[in-house]
């Protein structure tokens, strides 16, 4: 047996195609190439989302994830002041998160309002001369509602009164499970592995806490689990599609907000709505991750969101980390499989004492 | 000791450098515990039909059983009001059975005590009996205002709207029998 | 529900959930639907992707009216106002459905002369008691039809039956309840103008009645806009039609109010008015709150109720089986067989020992002779007038308004006994209640006994629900309870035989319904558990064959048996119906292989009217059952709701009675005459028609009449239930009590488990950043809430969700949401809403008005110890209330320096 720097790690198909950029067969990139099952995904259609978070719930019923606050900090519990957001963030024991944005206006005046404390404003009608304060008062959770834009068809929208109208967005967040995915690149023990579904999951028996790929994550998502040492993420519920089930997320949601299935047929879905939602006036609809040629190459799980990612708390262009990874590893790759031979001689000569 | 062939195969690095997966982020990265996974609902022993105990939309669970403990309760596809979905509360119903602060004995705690005491179930039962009859009689009115009521005034109860039919059946009936009438349900509020 | 029995013949829901998605336009109102019922919201998001209008009317802009196209913010308490105006809007603009109201209504029934209505003696309506707070109805009745078959076999029988329904112990006792299945009883059927013309027809009553219920009115009362109003207005009626159907949907967002049953009365105008009743899409969607909470109507435990919807036996009426069905002999629909029920029902529990000889047991039934209601019964507790108390699966110091008031009841019980799957806080308030803190109560000083026995979950028995839409459902137990837990089937049929065992070769007469009573249930397994299906086959009934298929079977000569007549045929043809289970893709929308619905499985009620009066579908569209004149009978979607071969045109003959005094025209069945009342001559306590009431606590003065609330409200008096007086500068702002998706009501559902606790993990409380100007609140801060009950604090969420009304004279009433799910114990922790409110309740249903009542909220956190209660009481001084201080456990009010006046 020999191994040496002219494995196909190294010299394989133009690599730099398999780091970014659209890739139509992503499992077979990670080596299924026999039969493999098309890749499926998730398609967040936060227009219908009614925030009531048995996404949450069933995602942590079934993972057995702990509790945790706002912070993520475990076995903890607080109100965080921030709409009915008590999750706060992805991480490692809130594997989908349901963000909820409070957006006002008056109609009859094109300036945008803040529900939030420590409004000075009197009566019921907004002062534009305090919109720089509003804008240094308000908390990560709370936006401007984008009131050119507002049709109102808008889903999330409700016109409150004759004077009013008032957005309250809720969106379910979760892994993206990219195409091209940060963490995956950069974990160097393998415990992050791309699966025959085209999903990226975490390993437990593998991982060993370093850490790397919460850096890489473009989006903020792995996280690792203070107590424990280990990442964790969303892993699409791995187990419950061996068994050929849905995630837990999308089997409870009440109003297919979440929805699950193969990635082509989701995105058409996807595309489709979209057409409706503008074809009804609402301009600020838009997809986001949908887009293969991306920073990511497209995610395993896309959006329909109703105004700015931002708004989200979504970064408005993640680029996988590891994008400039080819040239760098062509360069160090000599020293890689060198360091590799090294160590698989001392197993086996460990092994044979 | 193993195969030296088969344990190498196991060995993600081996798999990556020789296998289909050259950069190991797939197919060669899968770890023994991967490839042992296995879905609960699969190992589960058995499939129950339920409904959810919650709000009144009555939504269909499965309950999944394994070794005679819960494993999972989720939606049933089949139901046609629910169509397979739940909400948080339905989603986190399995934990109303597994709770660790569920309490699974009898408490008592005697008149001007400070604290619980424990007390067996047929125990508990029998002194429940006794006081039922007690309070039946210093309650009891054969008349009021003149006509017959033939009841007891000593004796209420509250239900809440979880309790089955069957049982809401048994109450009313049996409380009726003892001459019970201040027999009320959570479905007044 | 009175206000959906009196106006339809039965209390429930009208239509089912997955019909929502045939609606053209729904409103939800007094309903939050996609927090409270998140999954049957589905089909609301269904309607909506087929292009219905979502209107949501609220005080609150909530997750549902995320989703609505419109959000109605209006003023707590003023529904009345809103759907009047919306009624007044259908009439004066000629919008209703002519032929469906000329047909199925009581529109051209005409009333008597003595009739005096609300419009001409500011606020009340004829007939007042001043004295006894309540109505005689006489002067509310029909102007009888003269044709001699109608009226009552035994017309002195039948006055004096009426004469004592007038009683106000009978009053007390809530007949109006007994409406759920089967309309109050009426005299006869009226006189009818099929022209809608005589002044005294209902239809132009109404028109009188609600004419002043202006967009502009509304405006002013309910602080919506005259545009917005146009808007519900314009998007109701133009779904409203041949073609088209409009759905409302509500919940206790409707029924917790002191005039609550009229909430719902002036919907059922409404939507009756529209021709949107048994019809696809349409209907009245009542949302019940807990599984079985239809379940515990039907089959209930409430005092005033034996299953099936009959009244329990009063004192001062039954003291005979005669006399218990007087009021139902020779009468048309329901009424008319009321004695073969209730013989059945006799049979069911007394078997053999009932015969016609012994009038079939019926005097083994206790008999009531006025309000034994809960909250009447709390009061009770705290005098020490009861002895013992099962709390069932309820947790009353935490779920009921005034929790303080529950824990003084529990105080001076004798024994409490507690089933629960968790410590709730019902169970350790001696040791643990506020008042221990306050010193109010300590355990020393409590001499209740409780007995904490642990029940067993849902999955660890079998048994039925009865869920929102009227469907029983089958679970199967999946595993034994775990150590001492039992279901409360088990706790109930043990105690039973104990209790049997004991007195058996007793000889005093008061034993003998207990000793007498069939309790041979077959048990199962190593715990003895009773077989829940040999229950539901005794509430199923039996014949001389058998298992019976329909309660048209029952006999009134004790050869049938049957707990609750509206339940047979659950058990149909041998077979546990309501564990059917084909799924819902194999079969078509209606479903009707998915459990079982009472009554005969028959989905949408009053289904007939979905067809025109003879016989043929209204449109294509809203085509769902009809007559099919070839097969002779009425066939389509759905069991219907009438008698299969009953032709449309068929005429009751004279002297027909029951079902057979129906004619083909009359789809709502269980009514005297057939019809939907727009006008209730009988069956609800506060008026034949619905009229704006300011809530009890209200801070506006009623703008309509000088009569300010519900005159014929219910209040208890004492110490510990003081009330906000109405428009008191000390409690200015009006607070509401709700739901979150994430929790469940007193919480011991939710708060103790982590995954449910964690979402929503503290109590907080909702207010506008107005009022959080007003009052300097900060969002994520504490805030104290005051009413003359107690002091509660939560955190603040400052939020334009939540916004001041605007009234029409420029008023500005400030609200705060306030969810209540809250208590000491639990993962999830913080004060109880509940305490803070007092309880005041609708005459007709013994509810009380938790969805409004008043308070003051100041920055911080409340006081602790003795110091919280000198804090309430130096603002009950300023308000001008009574002292709310109490001695040991609550029991004796003792003088306190509460100023003049101060009366216990």
């Amino acid at each position: 047996m020999t191994i040496s720097s002219a494995s196909p790690a190294f010299t394989g198909r133009d690599p730099e195609h398999r780091l970014f950029g659209p890739l139509p067969d992503v499992q077979a990139e990670a080596g299924y190439q026999e039969e493999h099952p098309k890749r499926v995904g998730f398609f967040t259609d936060t227009s219908v989302c009614i925030g009531c978070k048995a996404c949450e719930v069933a995602c942590k019923e079934w993972n057995t994830l702990p509790m945790d606050d706002s912070h993520g900090t475990r076995d903890a519990l607080g109100l965080s002041g921030m709409s009915y957001d008590n999750t706060g963030q992805l991480g490692a024991n809130s594997w989908r998160h349901v963000a909820f944005i409070e957006q006002s206006r008056t109609v009859d005046l094109p300036m945008p309002t803040f529900g939030r404390p420590g409004d000075d404003r009197q009566g019921s009608g907004p002062s534009p001369a305090t919109a720089g304060d509003d804008v240094s008062l308000a908390n990560a959770q709370q936006s401007v509602l984008n009131a050119e834009a507002l049709s109102e068809f808008d889903p999330q929208t409700g016109q409150t009164g004759a004077d009013k109208q008032i957005r309250w967005l809720m969106s379910s967040d979760v892994c993206k499970h990219c195409t091209h995915a940060g963490c995956l690149d950069v974990c160097p023990t393998g415990a992050l592995f791309r699966s025959e579904f085209g999903t990226v999951v975490v390993q437990g028996d593998i991982c060993n806490g370093c850490g790397y790929c919460v850096a890489a994550c473009p989006y903020g998502v792995i996280d690792q689990r203070k107590d424990d040492g280990r990442v964790f993420k969303c892993t699409m519920c791995y187990d419950r599609l061996t068994d050929g089930l849905m995630p837990a997320c999308a089997t409870a949601c009440p109003t297919q907000s979440i929805q699950f299935g193969d990635l082509d047929e989701l995105q058409e879905r996807a595309d489709a709505r979209l057409a409706t939602l503008k074809a009804q006036g609402v301009e600020t609809a838009r997809l986001y991750g949908r887009d293969e040629n991306d920073g990511v190459g497209g995610d395993g799980a896309f959006f329909l969101l109703l105004d700015e990612p931002e708004v989200y708390g979504l970064p408005p262009d993640p680029v996988v980390t590891t994008r400039d990874l080819p040239a760098m590893w062509k360069a160090a790759g000599k020293a890689a499989a060198m360091m590799v031979g090294v160590a698989l001689t001392a197993v086996l000569g460990s092994r044979r004492r | 000791m193993l195969d030296v062939k088969t344990w190498l195969d196991s060995w993600p690095v081996y798999r990556q450098l020789t296998g289909s997966d050259p950069m190991g982020r797939g197919k060669a990265a899968r770890s023994k515990g991967t490839e042992s996974t296995v879905s609960r609902t699969a190992t589960a022993d058995r499939v129950v039909k339920s409904v959810c105990p919650y709000c009144a939309v009555g939504c269909g669970q499965k309950v999944y059983v394994q070794d005679e403990k819960i494993t999972q309760i989720e939606g049933d596809p089949d139901s046609p009001i629910s169509r397979g979905r739940l909400c948080p509360k339905g989603s986190a119903s399995k934990q109303l059975v597994t709770s660790p602060t569920r309490v699974t004995t009898v408490k008592y705690r005697r008149p001007y005590g400070t604290e619980w005491e424990d007390l067996d179930l047929d125990t508990a039962m029998e002194m429940i009996a006794d006081r039922v009859l007690d309070a039946r009689h210093k309650g009891w009115q054969e008349t009021d205002g003149g006509k017959r009521v033939n009841r007891t005034m000593g004796i209420a109860s509250l239900g809440g709207a979880t309790l089955d039919n069957e049982e809401n059946y048994l109450m009313k009936k049996l409380y009726s029998a003892m001459g019970a009438v201040q027999i009320e349900n959570q479905a007044r509020i | 529900m009175p206000g959906l029995g009196a106006s339809f013949g039965r209390g429930g829901a009208t239509n089912f959930l997955e019909d929502l998605a045939n609606s053209d336009a729904i409103v939800i109102e007094g309903s939050n639907m996609a927090e409270c019922h998140p999954v049957g919201f589905q089909w609301v998001g269904e309607a909506k992707a087929r292009g219905a209008k979502i209107i949501h009317i609220d005080p609150r802009f909530t997750r549902t009216s995320a989703i609505a196209d419109l959000h109605v913010p209006l003023r707590i308490g003023t529904d009345i106002a809103f759907l009047g105006g919306l009624i007044n809007y259908v009439l004066s603009h000629d919008l209703y459905f002519k032929e469906y109201v000329v047909a199925y209504t009581n529109a051209a029934a005409l009333v008597g002369e003595e009739y005096v209505d609300s419009e001409d003696l500011d606020g009340l309506f004829s007939g007042f008691d001043a004295e006894n707070r309540h109505y005689d109805e006489s002067s509310w009745q029909y102007e009888p039809d003269d044709s001699p078959h109608e009226g009552s076999d035994q017309p002195g029988e039948a006055a004096e039956q009426k004469r004592s329904d007038q009683h106000p112990d009978v009053k007390k006792a809530d007949r109006a309840q007994a409406a759920g299945s089967g309309g109050p009883p009426i005299a006869s059927k009226p006189k009818r103008d099929e022209t809608l013309q005589h002044p005294r027809s209902v239809f132009q009553i109404l028109k009188r009645h609600f004419a002043r219920y202006t967009p502009e009115m509304v405006s002013e009362v309910c602080g919506v806009e005259p545009e917005v109003f146009e808007q519900v207005a314009k998007w109701v009626t133009e779904n409203s039609n041949r073609d088209r159907t409009t759905a409302w949907v509500y919940s206790v967002g409707w029924t917790q109010h002191s005039v609550g049953a009229q909430y719902i009365r002036t919907c059922a105008i409404l939507q009756t008015l529209l021709g949107n009743i048994g019809r696809p899409g349409g209907g009245i969607m009542a949302l019940r709150g807990h599984a079985s909470i239809q379940g515990s109507t039907d089959v209930p435990t409430l005092f005033n109720l034996l299953p099936g919807y009959l009244p329990m036996p009063h004192a001062l009426q039954h003291s005979t089986l005669d006399e218990y069905v007087a009021d139902a002999e020779g009468k048309a629909g329901f009424w008319g067989n009321k004695r073969a029920y209730m013989v059945s029902l006799l049979k069911a529990w007394w078997g053999e020992n009932a015969t016609a000889e012994n009038d079939f047991c019926f005097d083994h039934l206790p008999k009531i002779n006025g309000d034994h209601s809960s909250y009447r019964t709390i009061a009770d507790m705290i005098q020490g007038k009861v002895k013992g108390y099962f709390l069932v699966g309820e947790n009353p110091t935490v779920g009921h308004p005034n929790s303080r008031m529950n824990r003084f009841g529990l105080a001076n019980l004798d024994w409490l006994v507690v089933r629960d799957l968790q410590m709730i806080e019902s169970a350790t308030f001696w040791k643990e209640g506020p008042e221990i803190e306050t010193g109010e109560m300590s355990p020393e000083t409590i001499g209740t006994e409780v007995f904490f026995m642990p029940a067993a979950t849902h999955v660890e028995k079998e048994g039925t629900f009865t869920q929102t839409q009227r469907v029983l459902q089958w679970r199967h137990k999946a595993v034994e309870p775990p150590n001492d837990a039992r279901s409360d089937l088990w706790f109930y049929f043990h105690l039973g035989r104990i209790l049997r065992e004991r007195l058996a070769g007793s000889t005093d007469p008061r034993d003998r319904p207990l000793l007498d009573l069939t309790w041979d249930y077959p048990v199962e397994g190593e715990t003895a558990d009773p077989s829940a299906q040999a229950v539901l086959r005794e509430i199923n009934g039996y014949g001389p064959d058998g298992l019976l298929s329909t309660y048209m079977d029952m006999k009134d000569d004790g050869s049938t048996t049957g707990g609750c007549w509206i339940y047979c045929g659950v058990y149909a043809d041998g077979v546990n119906q309501a564990d059917r289970r084909k799924p819902g893709k194999e079969q078509g929308p209606v479903a009707s292989e998915w459990g079982w619905a009472w009554p005969l499985n028959r989905r949408m009620l009053y289904n007939r009217a979905s067809a025109d009066p003879d016989g043929k579908p209204w449109s294509e569209r809203k085509k769902y059952v009809y007559w099919d004149e070839a097969a002779g009978e009425w066939t389509g979607l759905d069991v219907p709701d009438f008698e299969k071969k009953k032709r449309p045109d068929y005429v009751p003959p004279e002297g027909a009675r029951a079902q057979d005094a129906i004619a083909g025209v009359d789809p709502f069945v269980m009514q005297g005459d057939g019809k939907a009342w727009l006008f209730a001559p009988a069956g609800v306590v506060d008026g034949p028609l619905p009229t704006h009431y300011e809530p009890a606590e209200s801070v506006v003065e009623n703008g309509l009449y000088k009569q300010q609330a519900n005159p014929t409200l219910e209040m208890i008096e004492g110490p510990w239930n003081r009330a906000n007086p109405a428009r008191s500068e000390v409690y200015p702002f009006q607070v509401t009590t709700y739901r979150l998706t994430e929790h469940h009501t007193a919480g011991g559902m939710s708060r103790t488990l982590p995954y449910l606790a964690e979402l929503q993990p503290e109590f907080f409380v909702e207010v506008s950043p107005e009022l959080a100007q007003l009052r300097g609140l900060a969002n994520g801060e504490y805030a104290t809430l005051v009413s003359a009950r107690t002091a509660v604090e939560a955190k603040v969420l400052v939020t334009e969700r939540v916004r001041p009304i605007k009234l029409g004279d420029g008023t500005v009433v400030h609200q705060i949401g306030m969810p209540y799910h809250w208590a000491y114990s639990g993962i999830s922790t913080g004060d109880s809403a509940n305490d803070l409110l007092g309880i005041v309740m609708d005459p007709n249903t013994h509810i009380q008005e938790s969805k409004v009542s008043s308070c003051d909220i100041v920055p911080g956190r409340r006081p602790r110890g003795p110091e919280l209660l000198e804090f309430v009481e130096g603002f009950r001084r300023r308000a001008g209330v009574p002292s709310g201080k109490v001695g040991v456990n609550g029991r004796d009010p003792v003088e306190a320096d509460a100023g003049e006046g101060a009366t216990y």
